[in-house]
């Protein structure tokens, strides 16, 4: 067992964890935070992605042990006073979404490009979300919703 | 996945004295997570890597850039230093799985899985680099010895990775469509007097083709290379692509690469 300290959402979390638990089960699990998603628990699908101190990292496939001491943002913690993301904002008005399984990591990851590039391109914004993975295939939208983030941010 | 006991070690010294037979170093965990979780691999001990300052960071020095073990995918890519010595290595970085892999992939992690597809040990060939690590100092003729296999001892741990810098180089793959290593990747480097020649994804090993090395360093032309038959033997054939596919790849890859210096 490993004592971690970190920041969850803005909240200080300390928590006793077997060594071997993974970032994604601790949120689900430890913290009851279920807007992270598992879907692949492979690192391909990206339904896990979350942010350790700013950057988007696929949190099946991270110990938790390993990001002790960061600060760590999931889907949950992007709305502040009640109201949405600019980019879940832009996901709902686009119809970014379908069977909305997929869309915690998009929107994480969407996220984490504007943090990078202001204006991406419809191509810079596949090229960025080619490690999320929607089977709806519902690709269309989602650019259409990053691009809509893009300019309201 | 089976537990182990975490560790995260504050310097080199301190990591390298708590390895042991049945231990791994962990710094992106890429590789190494995902194949604890499939049951492939497990370990007594997991020496996290990743907090040690020192093997972090790029330094650039006249005829070489070293690039620490920890530095992240993302990191060489978006390097100033990385993109203005060696433009291609950046690129190759930019290439390698998806943006929230390059966040925790490393280059010493990389390496150290040799990976048969893997876009890392193709520029540590192409570049002449030599491996350093907590004991000795490794050119990567002699690092990749095999199918994930190195010359890495155990509990021997990458430090850096230096690179010399060449006239001109560039890298093109065909990746895989789902995880973006490459089916093949050629990496092509000139220097002054030679040309390297480094092909990933097509053997069971990274290699350096001392046919097209050799054609090219005398003419440094795509019609020197199409005068080389690249012989499909020896070559990987899975459902991806055929042993003559991928001899097909390596020969247009090099062209690609070639235009591309």
């Amino acid at each position: 067992m490993k004592k971690i300290t970190l920041e969850v959402n803005g909240k200080p979390v300390v928590k006793e964890i077997p060594d071997n638990t993974l970032l994604s089960s601790f949120l689900r699990e430890t913290l009851n935070l279920t807007g992270t998603h598992v879907g692949c628990d492979t690192s391909q699908c990206g339904a896990c992605v979350v942010h350790v101190n700013g950057k988007s990292i696929k949190s099946c496939t991270a110990l938790a042990t390993d990001v002790e001491g960061s600060k760590i943002t999931t889907i949950e913690g992007l709305a502040s006073n009640g109201k949405m993301h600019p980019m879940q904002e832009a996901f709902k008005k686009m119809h970014g979404l379908q069977c909305g399984f997929c869309t915690p990591g998009m929107v994480m990851s969407a996220v984490d490009l504007l943090q990078n590039k202001k204006n991406p391109s419809e191509k810079e914004i596949r090229d960025w979300l080619e490690g999320n993975i929607c089977r709806c295939t519902g690709y269309h939208n989602i650019v259409k919703a990053v691009k809509e983030a893009a300019s309201k941010m | 996945m089976k537990n182990f006991n975490y560790h995260s070690a504050k310097d080199g010294k301190e990591a390298t004295k708590l390895a042991s037979s049945n231990s791994a170093y962990l710094a992106g965990g890429m590789t190494t997570i995902p194949s604890m979780k499939l049951g492939l691999a497990s370990y007594k001990d997991i020496i996290d890597i990743k907090g040690i300052k020192k093997l972090s960071g790029i330094k650039v020095s006249g005829k070489s850039i070293t690039i620490g073990a920890t530095t992240k995918h993302s990191d060489v890519a978006n390097s100033k230093d990385v993109k203005k010595a060696i433009p291609s290595l950046a690129q190759l970085a930019e290439g390698i799985g998806d943006p929230a892999v390059r966040n925790r992939g490393t280059i010493g992690g990389s390496i150290a899985n040799n990976d048969p597809a893997a876009d890392y040990p193709s520029a540590c060939i192409a570049l002449d680099a030599v491996i350093h690590t907590s004991s000795r100092k490794i050119d990567a003729e002699k690092f990749f010895t095999g199918m994930f296999e190195t010359a890495l001892k155990k509990g021997e741990l990458i430090e850096a990775v230096e690179f010399k810098i060449p006239e001109k180089s560039s890298y093109q793959k065909h990746p895989n469509p789902a995880s973006r290593y490459a089916i093949v990747g050629v990496y092509v480097a000139k220097n002054k007097n030679e040309v390297n020649v480094a092909v990933t994804g097509a053997k069971s090993c990274v290699y350096n083709d001392e046919k097209l090395s050799k054609a090219l360093s005398k003419d440094f032309s795509t019609s020197a290379v199409n005068a080389i038959n690249v012989s499909s033997s020896g070559m990987n054939s899975d459902i991806h692509a055929s042993a003559e596919y991928r001899a097909s790849l390596v020969a247009t890859y090099a062209k690609k690469a070639v235009d591309a210096c």
